[in-house]
């Protein structure tokens, strides 16, 4: 049973969101997501500066099984990358929803992060798969 | 229900994930793909291959019945022992399945083939052999395991102890021994030194146990698949299979044309496509970020082809392939990934051999 934290928010395209407060949230994958996807060999991230919607393909998580779009969950402005994961992507096995973190958005509505899921609708997501 | 290895139970203790592969249910990793990967490379890793089907041929036209069926020639083998890789084919040259061969004697031999194609593998056997004074036995009773890696010799000293590892030591590679109940040869699929063990299946897990209680690796299928593919080994049913001939799935090599009067089924069709031109299976090497995959469009000079195999090489850091790619092929080849062509590498489909990389 893989963890999933209460305190965060989640896509059913299984991204997570922090609120770390001033309408800056941080983004990440799963434990889930990167349970399914295996070894991490690289991870492609957005550029600091770019305007996403909500939706918007803005990263690749690339495994050794697979290549895998990651989705913006909410709008807004990329205000920070995880650099760190270009050389270390195992970062995103070990620690998803710590170190492993991938990009920081600054949202266009912060209110947009009601509507995505909480703990228990994202379990029931998995469970649906 | 899925198949299940003897080593089931000790794949589930040892915290692997498993998954279906062809209707049996086997480890795909016990954590890691890239550490077991590695242990292989620098240490010494163990696989189950117990699905593998091995099939013993014995009678006074075991020899005959072979060098009808396979394409490369066991009349080359003499030596008590000797393993052989070798393929079936059939009457249009197309591979029915990729096998090893180990030579007892000329009226014993052992056949281990693919667990994919088990059933179909099976059935053709017994019907080649039909015309032939052989008897055909599917070893079901037998169990599986390749210990792979420059200490597996270390390991295997140390779990069989000196005396029994006596009449392996200093074994050349693709020899086999018989030691008590256990068959040890030196073959293996990822590059590296070390043995493929046939015991009896009761036996098997005091042997899976005693190697990783001397610290070998368990390791699986994931990391199976990019060290066969770093050694530049195929995969059947991915790199070739009963429309691919072996001209066109670099296993050219392993096949004997030569005695001229050995008339082994697909032969005539093997000797039209050589003398019409054909594909053939290259190396692709890319050092940009990304990997190539399975199944991804290749163009060189002389057309279009495709990529059979394709992954991340832990062992170099950068994603290598197999591709199929028409006979005019210049020092590159463009691939489409993501929508965009990337420029690649093209190079002999070996990658790494002992730990080293050769790209």
């Amino acid at each position: 049973m893989s963890s999933i934290p209460k305190e965060l928010k989640y896509a059913s395209t299984h991204e997570w969101v922090r609120n770390e407060g001033d309408g800056v949230f941080t983004v990440g994958i799963s434990e889930h997501a990167q349970d399914l996807l295996g070894d991490m060999v690289f991870v492609e991230l957005p550029e600091v500066g770019d305007n996403v919607a909500a939706g918007d393909d803005v990263a690749v998580a690339e495994s050794v099984k697979a290549a895998s779009d990651i989705y913006a969950p909410i709008g807004g402005e990329i205000i920070a990358i995880n650099e760190d994961l270009e050389d270390a992507p195992e970062t995103v096995n070990s620690d998803p929803y710590g170190d492993g973190w991938l990009f920081k958005m600054k949202a266009d509505d912060p209110s947009e992060v009601e509507s995505l899921l909480d703990a228990e609708g994202y379990q029931a997501v998995i469970d649906e798969d | 229900m899925a198949n299940r290895t003897p080593l089931f139970d000790a794949h589930v203790k040892a915290g692997a994930k498993m998954v279906d592969f062809h209707g049996w249910d086997m480890p795909l990793n016990y954590g890691s793909q890239i550490e077991e990967h590695n242990a292989v490379r620098k240490d010494s890793g163990v696989f189950d291959v117990s699905h593998m089907t091995i099939v013993d041929v014995a009678g006074a036209q075991a020899k005959d019945f072979l060098r009808k069926m396979l394409a490369n020639d066991v009349a080359k083998l003499s030596v008590p022992g000797k393993a052989q890789y070798n393929s079936m084919l059939n009457e249009k040259g197309g591979v029915i399945d990729d096998l090893i061969v180990y030579y007892f004697s000329d009226e014993s031999y052992r056949l281990v083939v693919n667990s994919a194609t088990r059933e179909r593998d099976v059935a053709w056997i017994e019907k080649v052999a039909s015309a032939f004074d052989v008897t055909i036995t599917e070893q079901t009773e037998l169990a599986m395991v390749a210990l792979q890696g420059p200490k597996a010799a270390e390991k295997l000293r140390l779990v069989l102890g000196d005396e029994a590892f006596a009449p392996v030591d200093g074994m050349r590679p693709f020899m086999s021994v018989q030691v008590g109940d256990l068959f040890i040869a030196t073959t293996g699929y990822t590059g590296e030194a070390g043995y493929e063990i046939v015991l009896p299946a009761s036996e098997v897990e005091k042997l899976w146990d005693d190697l990783l209680n001397v610290g070998v690796q368990p390791c699986g299928l994931g990391a199976r698949d990019t060290l066969r593919l770093e050694a530049g080994m195929n995969l059947y049913g991915q790199d070739m299979d009963e429309n691919i001939t072996p001209l066109e799935a670099n296993m050219g090599w392993s096949v004997a044309f030569e005695p001229e009067d050995r008339n082994f089924i697909g032969r005539e069709a093997l000797e039209k496509q050589k003398a019409e031109g054909h594909d053939k299976l290259v190396g692709l090497v890319m050092r940009e970020k990304g990997v190539l995959r399975h199944g991804q469009k290749v163009v060189v000079d002389g057309g279009e082809g495709v990529i059979t195999s394709g992954t991340f090489s832990p062992t170099l850091g950068f994603s290598i392939a197999m591709a199929r790619v028409p006979n005019s092929v210049g020092e590159t080849a463009e691939v489409e990934m993501r929508k965009k062509f990337v420029t690649v590498s093209v190079v002999k489909p070996s990658f790494v051999r002992n730990g080293k990389g050769l790209v």
